[in-house]
């Protein structure tokens, strides 16, 4: 194992990066502001990946662990570590870095310097909030975190960017406080302590148990989203820039899930057995009522959008049918809808860029002017609709499974998805990339160049490598899921 | 060369040809793909051929390729089974692949598309492999799922056409209705057998046999029942059984090969081998065998009807394969699984062919595909004459042509089969003979016989199909047809060789392989009946004395009456006396109607489901996202801010002398609550 301090460089890394990139300053330096940042996200990467060569899949506890003083008054702690459920987004988040400096490469000539920095700032701080064991620390990652995103849909966003950024803003911010409360009566409870893994073992009473898991849940809930907060999602979407939507939908959408995870599932393991109803119910509607209206979005940018909350929908559904292939199935389904919807939104960034539209009646009969990217947007349509040997499938296929022995119409309404998944998502393609050259704008494509062939490609990779061999994946998963299982199934009532 | 690498070769020697004329479709040229394709697939083939010796000689294997996934207590391998009923379907899925792969550098050679097609078709070869060679129900639905992503891709392969690209998205969702029942059905299996290994699986179901489920209401339902149909369901999308048969017609619209390759003889019949390979849970439960006989009978006999009245020459055939595909599954609903197994094998040989013949006749008719616009086409293309003749023969149950001996069968099985639903199956099985000879043989005359109807002056090119399906302003491949005295010609070596060499199997096949797949030990410990409650398979090996004396016997059968009056009639109305049938279409206008229309499941899925999706899609979205959780709860909340603060703002004046006074009151109201606590 590495003697670094890994982790911390994972956080800081990007960070410093970031505020190097800002002292390029303006637009004249933007090449330099370029190469820097991809230097940065490459580098940041590149720290990362020992924590997976590294990982002892035996273990199911904490690794790469750091540890200093903070703040010593409040007995808040510098304390950071993964297990088998974090280490894969501290991955996931990293490469995803790289993607997005390298997909607005061309495409973004204002600002230049002030957007790389944004997103290695963001992506540092979102490292920070997966590696946290202090509550307090993962607190101030998880707020942080809020501002680079919003100044990135309220700068570089579309025409209707404030509204939507303060839409963003203050829907999460509404499910934090609620989340800081729950973490002061924690601490209080627990006799002056923030380390996330002492409250695992703090024995709090079913009521507490069920306000602090309510409290957690909403914060969570807006995070993910679950239905009925998601409707930040759409409209944030359709206003960012492309980079901003690929890390929205690939990790901000994620912190919402691992949340569950960390605080809701293990602090209150009664409660969420209790409540268990709610989270399942909740996300059925996710996938059945999110897919119905997906199926009639004009705007390909919302289409993709509401397809997300369908799939998060796999993601709480597993977590909250307390068994290893759910939880397995909806830690899979997470880092897929990583690679997936951030191509998806990419290949719809890629189609923006060229003819300023993001409405599906301005195409049709793209794969004749663009055949290489309408081979590149089929195969992660079909990720998308959940088709074997991509990554799509694999959690899709793990929480249905596991879902039929949860219960039959719970399954039944899950597998649903199949249908309507396959139903939006080639119905969009159909109307944008097959059929005639529908007008003037579409006759002047020109088809990807070699950057966009490099993203397209790469993200083609992974999704296939994790369809036809995912493995590895749940590998590391085994023993850290085992042990939260093992922990969730006793009672902390005394 | 150790077995194992050569049951890895199979299938990956297709991919391997897929993936150099995908990958490299805009930069090699044409001569490159086909040879790398036709060499992956004669490489797959010359294995199967191999690996088919060797199982014969006792050798069958079961083991993982590797893990694909560790979850819990549950493993998922993928891994090969190879036994008698994957060897036959190795051998009949690379034998047709092979043939389309030759006849397609003919039929395609004008098609901008040519290096892709190839690698669709090879891709589909290796996906179609998968699935048969599965030892687990995952591998198994990976080559399902592939199978259905390469048929819509080869649907939509002329993806300008609008009727194409609207038939591919209707394939793969109605096969998708079909994959979500299939889904299902593996989850009860995983969460009840506690693996998905065939195996593993088949060992425990006897004791399962007796196993009930709560799903709905007071009463508990069979396991065995419930996982069988939900199974089913999935073949019924797969192999196109009402009311999921929508889609096979439409696919169509593809090229000619593939509906040969994939919508004929090899992946719509998936659902027929997933039935046969699951037969040790079907045995368990006559109610779900119930259930696949009528869905079946239904399917064999009233998608028979329809194809009496089709033009398109296409469409005839593949309403004819819906009617063999219902023949199959009222085989499997029976228990004769292996009688199943033979009809899929000599169907495949002999609508292979005559989807083939089919096309050769639409290059030489160049893209006419309308059989009123033909006629008298024996002369001028001899051997897609001869082959055509050959495969409708085989196709009607003509005594010792191979689809004789797989069809008797059935309907021998059906008529000793006593579970519920039987009865009417035989009905409709025996009805069904005469319609399939009537209608093959009135696409054969019309095309072949009698007056030629080509190259008249009258516009051949625009002249109005019936139905719906047909646009051909926007057609580029379509609208061609034969000029004003122009007329038709044979087609080059490469399309009528494969022609030839699917007609000797249709021919002979029958006679030899019937003994022993029917009646030998070649299906033994694959495919398991239970003789006790399912007796059918075990009297029909009383009935049977060498195959020369069922063919001899055939004649004074009525299956052979029926099939001939069937040709005799069509032969009476549309060589004779084309008046009758337009006399009767007049007289029976409601029937024409109904039957033009295809009984309106069309219209039906239209407006129920796709229909009733868009509506409920608006509701939920103007209704709940837009207006209750925007509209009110979060704008709403935005409002009330807004509104509260602006009667707050009165408080806040900027006088120092105001707060200090709200301050003390403030102070003195806390205080008096704090005394008065104590």
């Amino acid at each position: 194992m590495s003697t670094y301090p890994l982790l911390s460089l994972a956080i800081w890394i990007p960070i410093f990066a970031g505020l190097l990139i800002l002292a390029t300053g303006g637009d004249r330096n933007a090449p330099l502001a370029r190469m820097l940042s991809l230097a940065g996200a490459i580098a940041g990467f590149v720290v990362t990946i020992p924590l997976w060569t590294g990982f002892d899949v035996a273990s199911g506890g904490m690794q790469f662990v750091e540890l200093s003083t903070w703040i010593p008054r409040f007995n808040i702690n510098y304390h950071l570590g993964v297990d088998g459920i974090s280490m894969l987004f501290v991955i996931l988040n990293a490469f995803i870095t790289i993607i997005v400096v390298a997909a607005g490469w061309e495409v973004i000539q204002n600002k230049v310097a002030q957007y790389n920095a944004a997103f290695l700032i963001m992506s540092g701080l979102m490292n920070g909030i997966f590696t946290s064991l202090d509550g307090m620390l993962f607190y101030v990652f998880f707020e942080a975190s809020l501002i680079p995103l919003y100044l990135i849909i309220g700068v570089w966003g579309g025409p209707n960017r404030v509204y939507a950024a303060f839409k963003f803003f203050l829907y999460t911010l509404f499910g934090s406080l609620l989340f800081l409360i729950a973490l002061m009566y924690l601490f209080i409870n627990s006799g002056g302590s923030f380390s996330i893994l002492e409250w695992h073992k703090l024995p709090i009473t079913l009521n507490a148990q069920i306000w602090i898991f309510l409290a957690f849940m909403i914060a969570f809930a807006v995070k993910v989203p679950m239905w009925p907060v998601h409707t930040w999602l759409p409209d944030a979407h359709v206003e960012a820039p492309t980079g901003g939507s690929i890390v929205l939908a690939a990790i901000a959408l994620k912190l919402g899930a691992y949340g569950f995870l960390r605080f809701s599932l293990p602090i209150a393991p009664d409660a969420s057995h209790e409540l268990s109803g709610l989270v399942v119910a909740l996300s059925l509607i996710a996938v059945v009522y999110i897919g119905f209206v997906a199926l009639v979005q004009a705007d390909m940018k919302k289409l993709v959008a509401y397809s997300s909350i369908a799939h998060m929908g796999f993601v709480t559904l597993g977590f909250f049918m307390f068994s290893a292939m759910g939880i397995e199935g909806a830690l899979v389904q997470m880092v897929s809808h990583g690679f997936v919807s951030g191509a998806m939104f990419f290949c719809i960034g890629v189609m923006y860029d060229r003819v300023h539209s993001r409405q599906i009646a301005d195409y049709g009969g793209v794969v004749n002017t663009m055949p290489k990217f309408a081979a590149f947007f089929m195969l992660f349509s079909m990720a998308n609709a959940g088709l074997p040997a991509t990554s799509g499938f694999v959690g899709e296929f793990m929480v249905i499974l596991g879902a039929v022995k949860f219960n039959f119409w719970v399954a039944f309404a899950a597998a649903s998805s199949l249908i309507i998944g396959a139903a939006y998502t080639l119905w969009m393609y159909k109307r944008v990339i097959f059929g005639d050259v529908a007008n003037e704008h579409v006759a002047e494509l020109s088809d990807i160049n070699k950057r966009e062939f490099l993203i397209l490609g790469v993200l083609a990779l992974c999704t296939l490598w994790m369809g036809l061999y995912p493995q590895p994946f749940t590998e590391v998963m085994h023993a850290s899921v085992n042990d939260l299982l093992r922990h969730v199934a006793i009672s902390k009532i005394q | 060369m150790e077995m194992q690498k050569l049951y890895l070769l199979v299938p990956l020697a297709p991919l391997f040809g897929a993936m150099i004329a995908g990958l490299f479709c805009r930069v090699i040229p044409r001569w490159v793909a086909h040879t790398a394709t036709i060499l992956g697939v004669a490489v797959a083939f010359a294995c199967s051929v191999l690996i088919f010796q060797d199982v014969l000689a006792g050798n069958t294997y079961n083991g993982p390729v590797y893990t694909w996934l560790t979850s819990g207590d549950y493993k998922f391998e993928v891994g090969f089974l190879i036994d008698t009923l994957t060897a036959t379907m190795m051998l009949v899925v690379t034998f047709v692949s092979l043939m389309v792969h030759i006849y397609t550098i003919g039929y395609m050679h004008e098609d901008p598309g040519y290096n892709r097609f190839f690698s669709y078709i090879s891709l589909f070869t290796f996906s179609m492999l998968m699935l048969v060679m599965a030892n687990n129900f995952m591998q198994l639905f990976f080559g399902w799922e592939a199978v259905g992503l390469v048929s819509y891709l080869l649907i939509g392969f002329w993806y300008t056409r609008p009727t194409a690209i609207f038939a591919n998205m209707k394939a793969f969702l109605v096969n998708r209705v079909g994959d979500f029942g299939f889904i299902l059905g593996i989850g009860l299996v995983l969460a009840h057998f506690g693996s998905l290994d065939y195996a593993a699986v088949f060992a425990k179901a006897p004791t399962l046999a007796d196993a009930t489920i709560n799903i709905w209401g007071a009463a508990d339902w069979s396991l065995m029942t419930v996982t069988c149909i939900c199974l089913f369901i999935g073949a019924m999308g797969k192999s196109a059984q009402v009311p999921l048969h929508v889609w096979l017609p439409d696919s169509m619209e593809g090229p000619t090969p593939i509906s040969a390759l994939i919508h004929a003889a090899t992946m719509v019949t998936a659902g027929i081998f997933m039935v046969s390979r699951m037969s040790p849970l079907f045995e368990l439960s006559t109610t779900a065998l119930s259930f696949v006989i009528v869905i079946g009978a239904i399917t064999a006999l009233f998608m028979g009807f329809l194809g009496i009245i089709q033009n398109d020459i296409k469409r005839v055939v593949a309403y004819s394969t819906l009617s063999q595909l219902g023949y199959m599954t009222v085989a499997l609903g029976a228990s004769a699984y292996s009688v199943a197994i033979f009809h899929l094998m000599t169907h495949a040989f002999f609508k292979a062919l005559l989807f083939l013949a089919a096309g050769s006749v639409i290059i030489g008719m160049h893209h006419d595909q309308d059989i009123r616009n033909m006629g008298g086409l024996r002369k001028y293309m001899p051997i897609t004459w001869i082959t055509s003749l050959i495969g409708s023969l085989a196709l009607i149950g003509t005594p010792f042509l191979s689809g004789f001996y797989s069809k008797d069968s059935i309907i021998e099985a059906v008529a000793l089969s006593h579970i519920p639903g039987s009865g009417f199956a035989y009905f409709a099985v025996l009805a069904g003979v005469f319609v399939t000879a009537f209608y093959s043989f009135r696409m054969y005359f019309l095309v072949f016989h009698g007056e030629e109807r080509f190259g008249k002056a009258d516009d051949a090119h625009h002249h109005e199909h019936d139905g719906d399906h047909d646009d051909e302003e926007t057609s580029h491949d379509h609208h061609h047809g034969l000029a004003p005295g122009q007329k038709p010609h044979e087609t080059p070596w490469v399309v009528w060789l494969p022609l030839v060499l699917l007609a000797i199997p249709s021919m002979v096949v029958g006679y030899f392989a019937i003994e022993p797949m029917l009646f030998g030990d070649y299906f033994k410990g694959v495919i398991f009946v239970d003789h006790e409650a399912h007796p059918a398979m075990e009297h029909l090996v009383g009935h049977f004395h060498g195959a020369a004396a069922m063919g001899v016997h055939a004649f004074t059968t009525a299956p052979f009456i029926l099939a001939l009056a069937g040709v005799v009639l069509s032969w009476f109305f549309y060589m004779k006396r084309p008046d009758i049938p337009a006399a009767i279409q007049r007289r029976f206008s409601a029937i024409h109607t109904l039957f033009e229309n295809k009984y309106y499941f069309d219209k039906i899925n239209e407006f129920v489901f796709a229909g009733g999706a868009r509506v409920i899609g608006k509701a939920l979205w103007r209704g709940g996202d837009v207006a209750v959780i925007d509209g009110i709860v979060v704008n709403g909340s935005a409002k009330v801010v807004g509104w509260i603060a602006s009667i707050v703002r009165f408080f806040q004046t900027g006088y120092v002398y105001h707060y200090a006074f709200t301050m003390i009151i403030g102070l003195f109201v806390l205080m008096t609550l704090w005394i008065n606590r104590a």
